[in-house]
Order: structure tokens, then C-alpha cells, then sequence
């Protein structure tokens, strides 16, 4: 009898301590496996502190961090300046970096792209493989004479987002006539849903191009574009090349920046932050404190396991900037006590 | 007047009980059943008026018509046009119906007019099962079988043959309406054909006989007993199946292309009602972008609803 009232006790209790704090969050689906990895890490830790994300896409973690629904918004893209005059005290913080990796079903091996030429195939001005344009890029490599298939995303996407910040800041003509945002425009082409829907256009259909997250063109071992740089060299996307991007960006307060076509020679230029959003001054101590303790943990241990994920850790001076911002929160209107 | 003159009538049919002496049981039931009748409508008037007021800036900032017309669909400059998604909707819908219809009728045929008894269970079993499948399953079929051998064999066959008809031309990309409408042709089969077996056994056992006591064969006593019978029923079968092929969502989105283009061949990429919708509302960031979502919704909603509603008439018609 006793041992049942122990076992009853017991099976009560434990949610209820467990339940400590409970902090939710929403927003981008490309973080949300290292996320995912995270909260679970961290949680293991701790049992007082638990997490759930739900990963709706950026647009509706934006809105959902707005209406306070929820404890902590998750975004690719930087807000506008417009959604953040909607949401007062809300701050952005880089978690990790990642790439978006230009794919291309063709026998070329290392083949090599300028910003300009990779926007005149997505503007459709360049349809062959064997363009002259493509080919002064390459020289000494046979270029087929296919015809170029474009395959983009259907769904709005921050991986769009990044891929046409990049395009607009390239080439005026694709500023011009097309622009940047998480759906476009696009004067050719496929859509395919989601970056497995990109993936299985450009796996399917010889002579295609395409972009998807890094992560994605790794596991799926597709050839990748080298793409020339600012300073003229020609970058694969590697965690190190995407990780050398954010180091040649001056930052500003608000760490809200455009990382595309960034300074230094090792940079790979399609690159972007992805960004947690919080409160300033969280009006619930617990919750406030334990978001900012777990931010530093992020941006510390938290870093260590995000390559084997297929993220690129954030560079040393901007884990210093953002250890500095994470000094600065308050939680219910006084500063923040990261140690436990 | 005449309503004070039957009332009292009606009355003297009912059972010999007063009205308030009615158990609460009973009513309670009564009202349970009319708030389930009831809640049905209220449901459809609620979607309709939520997606009206999301909608309703676009509608009146191009206006509707210019809305239904406009081929440009730009979230950046906040253009946006319907043309090319109504138009998608359309053509995949009339390629699956096209090719769904025949085989549909020659299955109902089979099974009411031609096949064994024993044959008839497992025939019929097979194309419900087909209505069993996931629409994302078909999508990826589609997208892994359809859609290659779309591109490998048949189109360049099509466009090799008839390829001076603007309807075949174009490079063969795969993916597009007819890769979208083949698909969803197999998809609209068990409506076509469940709903035509449904018709053809109504036709009366005497007709057939009368025909076939003529001296009539198999294929005339379909030709005029069966068929003509059985005409508006069979057309009530085809919109029927058009409107399950009208909202086809997910199936649709993997095979179409998703090109926001109005293309005149069967071979060009495309993009549908219900696919654009699915694909960009997630991240929509613009109220614009929302209300233009909405309002395509709004279209497919309205168009569905037409087609369910004629096809309920046609086939209604013909039950006594």
C-alpha cells in the first residue's frame, strides 16, 4: 500500500518539479535540428528549464514573438524595420551561420560562377551550359551545350531570403527586376517545395541548377558551385568559408546585417546569421533569466556541436559581441544574474 | 390563413400526445440534431466570411476583376494576379477528367454490364483502394516515376508527333500540367467510376431485358438502354470528379513546376489554386501577400462549391 501511495507520489511530482520552467518558443525551420539538439543537451543538465520550439517557419515565429504569444521568436532573415516598430523590446541575437550552397546537375567537376553570370542563369539571359559567359570562368574545362534547367524554392523561405539578397547585391538587373525577399518573382524556371524538393529537381533532371541549404547539398553529396567572391577567389561552401563571411562584416548594434557578398578572401559569399528573438526585459524573472543563461551557454558550449549539424559556428568576435548584448538583458525589470 | 386551417390537421395526424408533454429527453435530442444540421452551414458561412474579410483589401485595392485577370504575381512589388494559378487549376483538372472519364466508364461498364459476379467485389475493391492512397504518396510517385518517364519517353514521343500543335510543343521538362494532370487522373478514377457504377445500376432491369429481347448485343444494349439512361448521371459523375481534381493540393504542388505562368503547352511548368496557397502562406510576410492568399482561396472555394453543387443536381435528377 505504501509502496503504491510512493509510486502515485511519485508519478505526480515528477512532472510538476520537472516543469520548473517552461519556455516556448517558435519560428525558422532551418536552426530547428541544432535547436532541437540544444534544448535537449541543455535540458539533460537542467532539469529545471524546458523547452518547446515549434518550428512554423521565420514569418510565423516573427508574428507569434510580436503578439507575445509566445517566450521567443526564431528568424533567418533580419525584421524589417517596419515589423520592428510593431514589436517593441524585441532583439535579435545570432545563434549560428549557415550557407546556401549552389547545386548543379552537370559532368563538371569543380565548376566555377561569378555573382553576375549565377544571376543572369536565374534571370533566364543565360541558357546553356557552354555559354561564353560560364566559360571564361572556366577555363580549360568541356562545358556540355544542354540547355540550363533553374530549379528555386516554391515556399517562401529564408533560403530564398539569403539566395536573392545575394542576387540583388550582384546584379543591379536583378535588383531591378526581381528583387529580395522570401518569394519572388522568378522570370524562369522550377519551383520544387522545401530544399528535398530542390534537391530531387536537380538530382532528376540533367543540366539543372539550383541552391539549397548546406547541410542539404552535403547529405546529399550533389555537386556544389564554386562562387567568386568579393575579393575575386573562388569559395566553396564549407562551415569554414561560412564562418569566415560573418568575420569580414562590421556588425551593428542590433546585429541586424546582410552577410552576402562579404569582405575577405576565404569568404563564401551567400552566407547569413540566423537569428533568436527575445525580450529585451523579459516581464517574467524565471523565464528571462533562464533564456539568457541558456543564450550563453549557446554561444559557447552550444557552438561545439553545431559542425556536426552543418552549421558554422559564429566567429570569436561576434560571440564577444554577443556575450556583451547578453550582459545587457534584464528579466522583470532588473539586470540579469547569469550565474546560477 | 391556410396555415391556421392545416395546422391543426397535421396535428390530428401526430401520435395523441400534447406538446408539453414532450420528455425533455426527446427534445434535448431534437435540439442536439438541429445544432448538427445548423452547425454545418454556420462552419461554411464562417470560412467564407473569414477568407472574405482577409481578402477583401486585395479585392478592392486591383479589384476583383483585374485580380482574376492580372498574370503577374510578384510578393516583393505586392502585384499580384490570379490568371496563372486559376489557369493551372483548370487545364490539370481538364487533362485528369479527359483521361480519367473513358477508364472510368469502361470500369463501371465492366463491372455493371460485362464482369462475373465473383469479379465484380475485388474490382470494385481495387479502385477504392485507389481513393486510399495518400495524395502525398502520389506525389511522390509522381515525382520519382511519372514525372521521368514523362520526360525520357512520352514527351519527347508527343512533341516528335504533334509537336506543330502549340498544345505539344515546348522543351520536355517533365515536371508541369501534364505530369499534374496524369496523376491526378489516377487519383479522380474512383470518383468517376464509383459514381458511375452508382448510376448504371439504376437503370431498370426491365429495359435491359426489353433490349436485349430484341435481339440487341452487349455493346447496343449499352449504346440505348444503358448509356441514354444513365446520360445525366454520368455527366453528374464527370463535374463530380472535376471538383475533387479542382482542389487537389499537395500532389498537385510537387508535380506542377510551380512556374506562376499561364503556358499554352501540356509540357510547360504551371501552378494551381490550391498549390500556392500550400506553398507560400507559411512564411507570407506581407499583409498584401496574406490577403492575396486568401482571396485565391476565396476563388477555389467559390469554384469547388459550384462544381459540387451542379454536380449534386445532375446526379440527384436522376433518383426518383
Amino acid at each position: 500500500m505504501r509502496m503504491f501511495t510512493v509510486c502515485t507520489l511519485s508519478l505526480v511530482a515528477a512532472p510538476l518539479l520537472a516543469a520548473g520552467t517552461l519556455i516556448t518558443g517558435a519560428g525558422a525551420t532551418f536552426p530547428y535540428p541544432l535547436y532541437a539538439r540544444w534544448f535537449s543537451d541543455y535540458g539533460k543538465a537542467r532539469a529545471e528549464v524546458q523547452f518547446n520550439y515549434q518550428s512554423i517557419g521565420s514569418g510565423g515565429g516573427i508574428q507569434q514573438v510580436t503578439r507575445g504569444t509566445v517566450d521567443f521568436g526564431a528568424t533567418d532573415a533580419p525584421m524589417t524595420d517596419d515589423e520592428l516598430t510593431r514589436a517593441p523590446g524585441i532583439l535579435h541575437v545570432p545563434t549560428v551561420l549557415g550557407a546556401v550552397a549552389v547545386v548543379h546537375n552537370t559532368p563538371v567537376k569543380d565548376l566555377r560562377l561569378s555573382g553576375a553570370v549565377l544571376a543572369s542563369i536565374f534571370l533566364g539571359t543565360v541558357t546553356r551550359w557552354n555559354d561564353p559567359a560560364i566559360a571564361a570562368l572556366n577555363p580549360g574545362t568541356a562545358l556540355p551545350s544542354s540547355a540550363i534547367t533553374v530549379a528555386h524554392r516554391a515556399d517562401g523561405s529564408g533560403t530564398t531570403a539569403i539566395f536573392t539578397d545575394y542576387l540583388a547585391r550582384v546584379s543591379p538587373e536583378w535588383l531591378k527586376s526581381v528583387g529580395r525577399g522570401k518569394a519572388v518573382k522568378w522570370p524562369t524556371g522550377l519551383g520544387g517545395k522545401g530544399n528535398d524538393g530542390v534537391t530531387a529537381l536537380v538530382k532528376q533532371a540533367p543540366g539543372a541548377i539550383g541552391y539549397v541549404e548546406l547541410a542539404y547539398a552535403n547529405q546529399n553529396a550533389l555537386p556544389v558551385v564554386a562562387l567568386q567572391n568579393r575579393a575575386g577567389v573562388f569559395v566553396r561552401p564549407t562551415l569554414a568559408s561560412t564562418t569566415a563571411a560573418a568575420a569580414g562584416v562590421t556588425l551593428p548594434g542590433d546585429f541586424r546585417v546582410s552577410i552576402t557578398d562579404a569582405d575577405g578572401k576565404d569568404a563564401y559569399p551567400v552566407a547569413a546569421f540566423t537569428y533568436l528573438l527575445i525580450h529585451a526585459d523579459n516581464p517574467d524573472t524565471a523565464k528571462g533569466t533562464a533564456l539568457a543563461r541558456f543564450l550563453w551557454w549557446a554561444i559557447h558550449d552550444g557552438q561545439k556541436v553545431a559542425p556536426s549539424l552543418d552549421y558554422a559556428p559564429l566567429p570569436a568576435p561576434v560571440v564577444a559581441r554577443v556575450e556583451e548584448r547578453i550582459r545587457q538583458l534584464k528579466a522583470g525589470g532588473k539586470a540579469v544574474v547569469l550565474e546560477p | 390563413m391556410s396555415m391556421a386551417h392545416t395546422a391543426p390537421l397535421a396535428m390530428s395526424g401526430a401520435p395523441p400526445r400534447r406538446a408539453g408533454s414532450v420528455r425533455t429527453g426527446d427534445r434535448l435530442w431534437r435540439l442536439f440534431l438541429l445544432a448538427a444540421g445548423c452547425g454545418v452551414f454556420l462552419l461554411t458561412a464562417l470560412i467564407l466570411i473569414v477568407l472574405a474579410r482577409l481578402a477583401l483589401p486585395v479585392l478592392h485595392q486591383p479589384g476583383t476583376w483585374a485580380f482574376l485577370t492580372s498574370s503577374d504575381w510578384d510578393p516583393v512589388a505586392e502585384s499580384f494576379g490570379a490568371l496563372p494559378f486559376v489557369w493551372g487549376t483548370l487545364v490539370t483538372s481538364a487533362v485528369a477528367v479527359v483521361l480519367a472519364f473513358p477508364v472510368g466508364l469502361g470500369v463501371a461498364l465492366f463491372i455493371t454490364e460485362v464482369a462475373p459476379t465473383w469479379l465484380r467485389r475485388p474490382v470494385t475493391f481495387a479502385i477504392e483502394l485507389l481513393s486510399a492512397v495518400p495524395s502525398v504518396v502520389y506525389g511522390l510517385w509522381g515525382l520519382f516515376i511519372v514525372v521521368p518517364w514523362l520526360r525520357e519517353t512520352v514527351e519527347p514521343a508527343l512533341g516528335a508527333a504533334l509537336g506543330f500543335l502549340p498544345l505539344f510543343s515546348g522543351p520536355p521538362l517533365g515536371l508541369g500540367y501534364l505530369a499534374a494532370g496524369l496523376v491526378l487522373a489516377v487519383m479522380v478514377l474512383p470518383t468517376l467510376a464509383s459514381v458511375s457504377i452508382e448510376v448504371m445500376r439504376t437503370v431498370p432491369a426491365g429495359l435491359r431485358e426489353s433490349a436485349y429481347a430484341l435481339g440487341a448485343t452487349q455493346w447496343e444494349v449499352v449504346r440505348l438502354a444503358v448509356l441514354p439512361h444513365s446520360r445525366s448521371g454520368l455527366v453528374g459523375a464527370l463535374v463530380l470528379g472535376t471538383g475533387r481534381a479542382l482542389g487537389e493540393t499537395m500532389a498537385v504542388a510537387m508535380l506542377i513546376g510551380n512556374a506562376p505562368s499561364v503556358g499554352t503547352s501540356l509540357f510547360a511548368p504551371g501552378y494551381s489554386l490550391a498549390s500556392v496557397i500550400a506553398n507560400e502562406f507559411a512564411e507570407a510576410g506581407s499583409d498584401a501577400h496574406v490577403g492575396a492568399l486568401a482571396a485565391l482561396g476565396l476563388v477555389l472555394f467559390l469554384v469547388t462549391i459550384a462544381f459540387n453543387a451542379a454536380a449534386r443536381l445532375l446526379i440527384g435528377r436522376r433518383q426518383p
